[in-house]
């Protein structure tokens, strides 16, 4: 087989793949792209340069606070999720014996599979004013009122930081037990206590995992619509629950589209600040 | 020490199976809605959603979905993973890293991209736009899994085979498709449960036959009630057979 006829027919193996790529998700990403320079006179559109979108969502209050409810949820949940999960992935790494390893990480992202509609419902379920838990402590006479948990903030950060716990457990768990034994037999052999092998040992070998699954954490759930929706209530907005208002009330494919590409700016701010630790190839 | 790790673990398993339980739990509830007391047990409401054809279409549209969808991209992927780890291309580079780069996009702009594409040229939507847009999800996927284990030692199988005379496409079929099947399989697998579960790109991108987590959406707006919890387990059992079959069969034969 001649060079050139090879390069023929690896084209051809790449092509559909290539094709699929191209036109159904980057020109889709440049029609987008100009479509947040467009703008809406009454019901038609008018192509062009126009940055009235974009004004808009730096004038109108409820665009740009959803800008910031939007990052506020995204940074709590990314920072709450890292804290619970790294303590479960050492656990299960240095704790559980190692024959019980794979099935006790097998159990503890076992929820994740779970479709994420079901799974924010399902949150409804236990948080709702006559749900598990005001049930549970009125019975248990703790208090005398049901309160207030679903359709709240709160309730948003618990269902994203239940399935980004999970998400964590994995990537940290990966990145620990890649860590030589050696390690930690050095630095207490160098005197060091199990706090000090941990923060100036364990801890920075593991930056990379944790970047890495905090980056996926701030991409998913800055992106997601269902949980807000459904465990938020309405009191406050988040970017892409306003792209939903846009899209079906008022057909405003414009400020969409620009709502669509701040996102983007954003997940691409986020991937520079983590860019030195991530280690993408490695997920 | 050690007790404290086990409670901080026994706490975290806690959590984490708090709303699947509560949710399995209460699809068995005698009554109309799912919350204490427990009442039961009572299969009535699975009896319920399956003599339900909303749900029962729902969910073979799903299934058409997810399938048709994963094949589409383990094939695209297979082949283009092939190409650029066997053949050497200009800009091969720059081609992976645009194979890839549908991850790092959120799916509800890759449906609204596709959305607006698709409202311009007038197509309408349909089950097929839908899996058009899980291919675009799952493609990335499925063309990492297999490049990852595109390894070198499959090489001189090949060679062999092309020196006794196969012809390229028998060599990708009868001898390269084979060794690759572990990998093949990992990434239609996955590939099919997160299409199954798929939600915000079906809903922009479906009219009249919708997927299951569609029609879920829709019911969830008339609140709390045990019918939900019955779907909502079943589409669970269903993804986690699906979880423990890859995980019992494929990677266990890779790891012995």
């Amino acid at each position: 087989m001649n060079v050139a006829t090879g390069t023929k027919l690896g084209w051809g193996f790449v092509a559909p793949a290539l094709l699929w790529t191209l036109v159904f998700f980057v020109l889709p990403l440049l029609v987008m792209g100009a479509m947040s320079f467009a703008t809406l006179e009454g019901r038609s559109l008018i192509w062009g340069f126009h940055l009235d979108n974009y004004i808009e969502l730096a004038t109108r209050a409820y665009l740009w606070r959803a800008i910031l409810v939007s990052l506020e949820i995204t940074l709590t949940v990314t920072v709450v999720s890292v804290v619970l999960a790294y303590p479960l992935a050492a656990i299960i790494a240095f704790r559980v014996p190692r024959e019980w390893q794979r099935l006790a990480l097998l159990l503890a992202i076992l929820p994740f599979w779970t479709s994420y509609v079901v799974r924010s419902y399902a949150w409804l379920l236990v948080l709702a004013r006559e749900g598990l838990v005001n049930q549970t402590l009125i019975n248990l006479g703790l208090i005398a009122e049901p309160i207030t948990l679903a359709n709240t903030r709160f309730a948003t950060v618990t269902g994203f930081v239940h399935f980004f716990v999970m998400l964590l457990t994995l990537t940290i768990y990966a990145n620990l037990v890649q860590l030589s034994p050696n390690y930690r037999r050095a630095a207490m052999d160098l005197g060091a206590n199990a706090f000090q092998t941990f923060r100036h040992v364990i801890l920075p070998l593991t930056l990379p995992g944790i970047a890495t699954g905090a980056f996926l954490t701030f991409v998913l759930c800055i992106g997601d619509y269902v949980t807000p929706q459904v465990l938020g209530g309405n009191n406050e907005l988040t970017i892409p629950q306003v792209i939903m208002v846009q899209l079906g009330r008022r057909a405003d494919f414009p400020l969409a589209s620009a709502l669509a590409i701040v996102m983007m700016l954003i997940v691409t701010l986020a991937y520079l600040a983590s860019a030195r630790w991530l280690r993408l190839d490695r997920v | 020490m050690r007790m404290a790790a086990w409670l901080y673990l026994f706490v975290a398993f806690g959590f984490i199976y708090l709303p699947v339980v509560t949710l399995v739990l209460f699809s068995f509830q005698d009554g109309t809605i799912p919350v204490p007391p427990f009442n039961g047990p009572s299969l009535g409401w699975y009896a319920d959603v399956l003599a339900d054809d909303d749900v029962t279409d729902a969910l073979l549209h799903s299934l058409l979905v997810a399938i048709g969808s994963s094949a589409t991209a383990v094939l695209f992927g297979f082949l283009a993973a092939y190409g650029l780890a066997r053949h050497v291309l200009p800009g091969s580079a720059l081609m992976r890293v645009l194979l890839i780069a549908p991850l790092t996009v959120s799916y509800l702009i890759v449906g609204l991209g596709l959305l607006i594409v698709l409202n311009r040229t007038g197509v309408g939507l349909s089950l097929i736009t839908a899996g058009i847009g899980h291919v675009v999800i799952n493609l990335p996927l499925a063309f990492a899994i297999i490049y990852a284990s595109m390894g070198a030692q499959h090489e001189n199988a090949e060679r062999a085979a092309r020196d006794l005379g196969a012809s390229e496409a028998k060599v990708v079929l009868l001898v390269t498709a084979p060794m690759l099947a572990p990998a093949l399989a990992a990434a239609f697998f996955l590939s099919v449960t997160l299409s199954w579960d798929e939600f915000i790109i079906a809903f922009l991108l479906t009219r009249f036959d919708i997927t299951l987590p569609v029609e879920i959406w829709s019911m969830l707006r008339s609140g709390l009630s045990p019918r939900l919890n019955a779907i909502g387990s079943v589409v669970f059992l269903i993804s986690v057979t699906a979880v423990l079959l890859l995980e019992f069969t494929v990677l266990r034969r890779r790891r012995s």
